[in-house]
């Protein structure tokens, strides 16, 4: 990288947009306490950001603490403190991340301060470590905490018995509690309203994933998805900023498919587009540059990700459902990428390949993180055997600064790359 | 001539390979990688080349059979000697560099029995060169850091302890200086050190005094011979440092896939261990890479690993193989980490298992991780070639074929005795046909 000259980062209107949507949210996080406003910390996949939003919380999120202070290199330090402090090497560096934080006095990665939480609310239990990281959470600061079980899709289907186990307990114990907590009586209606906003948005969000089926793609569907889903993954979905930032960021990939445009990325347009790619796991935050360049220097571009369908998984359909309020909130749950099975995986990510007509897969597999990392090796060779294209498999962290080996990863991709070349020139001659 | 040269630059050695238009190695050269990837790129390349020549003299010559059926045994003395040549402009020049690096006023009093004492020292070293270079003599390695650091270890020690002058000058003076010298490319032409050497050669073949001039001319006219660099293919772990643009770059992993399959056209499978990383390689029947893995985010269980045992062990890394083979028991050893591995060394040595023993456990412990990313990569299939400085160790390859046996059943397993070379093959065979790819609208298809 060059250290003399730093780089001109270009920005587009929606990420303008986004930066003030993420400082809005911190620094409306760092008065609540003061304010009087109520704050509930929950997590990123199958969240009920709507439903909380019918209570007034202000949300927290500490994955995003977390991946913000990742890309702001702050992450590093954090998850020493939290080492010092008694966790262990392999455990999920997110959760030191935020441990380390609360250790060293809850400042936010923007540097305002975050909140104690009133209520902490976990909606999906697929991955263990979240209610480990919540009885954490739970002990230093003694509030009440929800869990809501989530049926695994073990079989790859949602039944309509899981269906109606998780609208039982948001009847019968997510509501009430939060009513309690917040002193605000449940309102249908409202709730019906922002779903109603939400599901604007997810029309945006699906065409504009989809946009990606073209040649080249407009868009970068992992390294710039990771920047799409950020407002419909968090506290924004639901409201009408998060609806409008889909719309014009729409507009603006309309307008590069119109000019025949590739991805915009951080030191501007995409050179020619050479490698279509789908791309499986959690990206890097420390790194998150350096990384997406390694791809866009060498005109790999990700047509489609396993990522961005993190929070939830919108292309097969599912919409937030006005009409049908609760139901709807348990399947957003239920469907999110991680409560997959691995079949459903690997069956959505060969869909993937043909259907975005990709030239091969990449895997970045985090080992501290087991919703996304157990079986990657076995869905690797099964995509490279059903689809007959090749994969990489790279190793890196989500936000540890030292297990992202910059040398290695590069060796890893570039080597990929000229393969694929290679491969395409031997099959075209 | 046209010459498609592959370099290699790893992270320990830095290998070359010339080759001609119809795909004939012409030859190899190797150094070791320095701090330096530029001069160890210049220095592999540079010997490549000279070993090319040699291949021309052998040619020539053979045409004119002056030499009554000794070729092989003058050929032999001659690269010996011109090696000896070599060394001696080098030592020449490390002993100017420490001369120069003691005049500086750290030595204070002792200077003047420094220089003295380097003076010595060098007579010395170059007294009993010719020794180091005669015929069947056992060298630790052809690096000439190597050879010269250890003699002018144990000449200084000597010659320090007879002037009464403290080892540690001689050895400060030695440490500011040899990186300099390593890292100067050879001024002098080939052409002179060649004449000289033949000199010597003549000097130890006398009976063939009388064939001189037969000898000579053909020499002087293979030294003629322009070797024009037609296409240069760089590769390894230090070759995004190459002075080479991006077309003559290719990754370590294409160009391991196509050496081994030049060498063995019917490889399938390739592992190949280098000194940081472990590569499982599957390529298609033209050599083309079907997939690969490698190690990842550590070396454990790579070349280094077996250099740190060596160096704990204070033994030379060409003697750890030889050590292991002789060993009777299973030791198991767990750790392939190259930190915890000194530490269960010492552990096993404190409980008294034998040195070989536990020298066998970590050469297959190193192989166990080697099998499992083979595993990953897709598995071993028929047939397996290995490759990388490792395949050149007896104890690693012996517990590899053990545990493809038992793995995967009987299978083809070929091991090249020049493998360390792999990669700079594939190099080069990709610098051969990037000119043919150049020329293909032309017409050559």
């Amino acid at each position: 990288m060059n250290k003399t000259a730093p780089l001109d980062v270009i920005k587009e209107p929606s990420m303008l947009k986004q930066k003030e949507m993420i400082d809005t949210n911190f620094k409306s996080l760092s008065t609540a306490n003061e304010e009087g406003r109520k704050v509930c910390s929950t997590f990123v996949p199958g969240n009920l950001n709507e439903l909380l939003m019918c209570f007034d919380f202000t949300r927290n999120f500490p994955e995003i603490n977390a991946l913000q202070n990742g890309m702001r290199k702050k992450s590093g330090r954090l998850i020493m403190e939290a080492e010092r402090n008694g966790q262990s090497e392999d455990v999920c560096t997110y959760v030191k991340s935020d441990l380390g934080m609360m250790l060293q006095g809850n400042i936010g990665p923007t540097g305002d301060k975050l909140p104690d939480p009133d209520v902490l609310l976990l909606s999906y239990t697929g991955c263990f470590t979240f209610m480990k990281w919540f009885e954490l959470v739970r002990e230093k600061y003694d509030c009440e905490t929800i869990m809501l079980h989530v049926p695994y899709q073990a079989d790859g289907k949602i039944t309509k018995n899981m269906r109606d186990y998780v609208v039982k307990q948001l009847k019968e114990d997510v509501i009430p509690t939060l009513e309690r907590v917040s002193g605000v009586k449940f309102d249908m209606d409202r709730l019906r309203q922002y779903m109603r906003q939400s599901a604007k948005a997810e029309d945006d969000l699906v065409w504009i994933l989809q946009s990606a089926k073209n040649r080249p793609s407009p868009i970068d569907a992992f390294f710039g998805g990771v920047y799409y889903i950020g407002p419909i993954f968090t506290a924004f979905r639901g409201t009408e900023a998060a609806t409008e930032y889909y719309r014009v960021l729409r507009g603006e990939i309309q307008q590069r498919l119109a000019n025949g445009q590739g991805p915009v990325t951080p030191e501007g347009d995409f050179g020619k587009e050479r490698f279509r790619l789908v791309v499986e796991g959690t990206p890097n935050y420390t790194n998150f540059r350096e990384f997406w360049k390694m791809f866009y220097d060498e005109g790999a571009v990700v047509v489609a990700s396993s990522y961005t369908k993190v929070g939830g998984v919108y292309d097969f359909g599912f919409r937030h459902d006005p009409d049908h309020p609760l139901e709807s909130l348990a399947d957003y749950c239920l469907g999110c990428y991680t409560n997959l099975s691995l079949p459903a995986r690997i069956k959505m990510l060969c869909n993937y390949m043909d259907d975005y007509q990709a030239d091969g897969l990449v895997i970045n597999s985090v080992k501290s993180c087991n919703s996304f990392s157990a079986g990657q090796l076995l869905m690797l060779r099964e995509i490279e055997k059903r689809t007959g294209k090749p994969g990489a498999f790279i190793e890196t962290d989500l936000v540890d600064p030292r297990y992202f080996s910059a040398a290695n990863v590069k060796n890893r991709l570039e080597s990929y790359f000229q393969m694929l070349q290679q491969k395409g020139a031997h099959q075209a001659a | 001539m046209e010459c498609f040269i592959g370099i290699d630059l790893g992270s320990t050695t830095t290998k070359a390979v010339v080759m001609n238009r119809e795909l004939q190695v012409l030859g190899r050269g190797i150094t070791n990688s320095r701090s330096n990837y530029d001069v160890a790129a210049e220095v592999a390349k540079q010997e490549a080349l000279l070993n090319a020549r040699f291949h021309l003299f052998r040619q020539s010559l053979d045409r004119v059979a002056a030499l009554d059926g000794r070729l092989d045994g003058f050929l032999d003395q001659l690269v010996r000697d011109f090696r000896l040549e070599q060394f001696l402009e080098q030592l020449a020049d490390l002993e100017q560099t420490c001369t120069a690096n003691a005049t500086s006023d750290r030595f204070g009093a002792e200077t003047k029995a420094l220089h003295e004492a380097l003076a010595e020292i060098f007579r010395r070293l170059n007294r009993e060169a010719p020794k180091q270079f005669a015929a069947g003599a056992n060298r630790k390695s052809d690096f000439f850091r190597d050879i010269a650091g250890s003699r002018y270890l144990a000449v200084g020690e000597e010659v320090a302890g007879e002037c009464k002058l403290s080892f540690d000058y001689v050895l400060n003076v030695y440490d500011r200086s040899i990186i300099d010298v390593e890292n100067r490319i050879s001024e002098e032409g080939l052409s002179d050190k060649l004449m000289r050497a033949l000199d010597r050669t003549f000097a130890a073949f006398a009976d063939l005094s009388a064939a001189s001039d037969a000898v000579r001319a053909p020499v002087k006219a293979a030294l003629d011979v322009a070797l024009e660099e037609t296409y240069v293919i760089g590769t390894g772990y230090g070759r995004a440092r190459l002075p080479f643009s991006k077309e003559h770059i290719r990754s370590e992993i294409l160009c391991h896939g196509l050496g081994a399959h030049v060498m063995y056209p019917d490889t399938a499978t390739v592992l190949d261990i280098g000194g940081q990383d472990t590569k499982a390689i599957q390529v298609d029947p033209a050599g083309i890479v079907e997939n690969f893995q490698m190690n990842d985010r550590c070396a454990a269980g790579c070349g280094r690993y077996l250099g740190y045992i060596a160096d704990e062990m204070n033994l030379g890394l060409h003697e750890l193989g030889p050590l292991a083979l002789k060993s009777t028991r299973n030791v198991r050893i767990n750790s392939t980490c190259t930190v915890f591995a000194g530490a269960e060394l010492r552990d096993r040595l404190s409980l008294g298992e034998a040195r070989e023993d536990i020298l066998a456990g970590l050469h297959r412990a190193i192989i166990l991780r080697a099998m499992s990313i083979l595993s990953r990569s897709g598995g071993i299939r028929d047939q397996f070639t290995f490759t990388g400085g490792v395949a050149n160790n007896g104890a690693a390859v012996k517990a590899l074929k053990q545990l493809i046996k038992e793995n995967y059943g009987d299978l083809t397993i070929n091991i090249d005795p020049d493998s360390i070379y792999t990669g700079a093959l594939g190099a080069a065979t990709f610098a051969r046909r990037a000119i043919e790819a150049d020329a293909a609208p032309a017409g050559e298809h």
